[in-house]
């Protein structure tokens, strides 16, 4: 399975390489922070009134770290399913139909949440 | 041989082994990591909510406040927890740190207490989410 081209990159039969690896480890490392900001988020908005959601991402600085929780979280996310989906799946057109219906999930989950949070925020 | 059709375990499998402690981390990381899907869409759902006015978080706000939306919450608190302390433990293995099989069951019994104790007190003292 390896071309000519990806031996010439290093990336072998898996045609990535250590990227899917990496990017998970990567987010995992990223979301041990954010998991600990948005833990005291969470706390702060369920203490407050109605309104508290959209005062707390209101906030730039929450804005931010929000749109970053949301990022790290989809591409772990997404990443994590894979392994799941290629470790019970062996049908190679039922793994490839579930591949983009986890991306599509993805990136329908991400779309949403950025926009919410740039909407709350502007 | 092929006079024994029936079913056998080929080998010990899921239902027949007295799991180990290492062996139930990594099933329930993945199990957590699985259900955190869910409160993905929930968190998009409680965005949504938010960013669409007052009468769209009203409704977000009261199935969080339901009897099931709060044992759906705090699953997905209790997951989280565990999917955080035993990440962290998976990143020290990606490191080569603590392999050794008593460091690993240790390990493993401490991210069980520190993600029930962690779920709870998080739980009890957020007073319910979403008010």
């Amino acid at each position: 399975m390896t071309t000519q081209y990806s031996r010439v990159e290093g990336l072998g039969a898996s045609r990535s390489g250590t990227q899917h690896f990496w990017r998970e480890r990567a987010t995992a490392a990223a979301l041990i922070p954010l998991m600990l900001w948005f833990a005291c988020a969470v706390y702060r908005i369920a203490g407050g009134g109605p309104d508290a959601t959209v005062v707390y991402l209101a906030q730039p600085l929450h804005a931010v770290l929000m749109i970053l929780f949301v990022i790290a979280t989809i591409i772990h996310m997404t990443l994590g399913i894979q392994v799941v989906i290629e470790d019970y799946i062996h049908v190679e057109s039922q793994k490839i139909a579930l591949f983009l219906l986890n991306r599509a999930f993805g990136w329908l989950v991400g779309a949403l949440c950025l926009f919410a949070i740039l909407k709350i925020a502007l | 041989m092929a006079d024994h059709p029936q079913a056998r375990p080929l080998s010990p499998h899921l239902q027949i082994y007295r799991w180990p402690v290492t062996m139930a981390t990594s099933i329930l990381h993945r199990f957590t990591g699985m259900g955190l899907t869910a409160g993905a869409a929930i968190m998009a759902w409680w965005l949504i909510a938010a960013a669409s006015g007052p009468e769209a978080y009203a409704d977000f706000a009261s199935a969080a406040h339901s009897i099931i939306g709060q044992i759906v919450l705090f699953g997905i608190t209790l997951a989280g927890a565990f999917h955080f302390f035993n990440g962290i433990r998976h990143l020290a293995w990606d490191s080569g740190y603590g392999f050794a099989v008593k460091t690993a069951n240790a390990t493993g019994i401490i991210v069980f207490l520190l993600s029930a104790i962690t779920a709870i007190a998080f739980f009890a003292f957020a007073g319910g989410y979403v008010r």
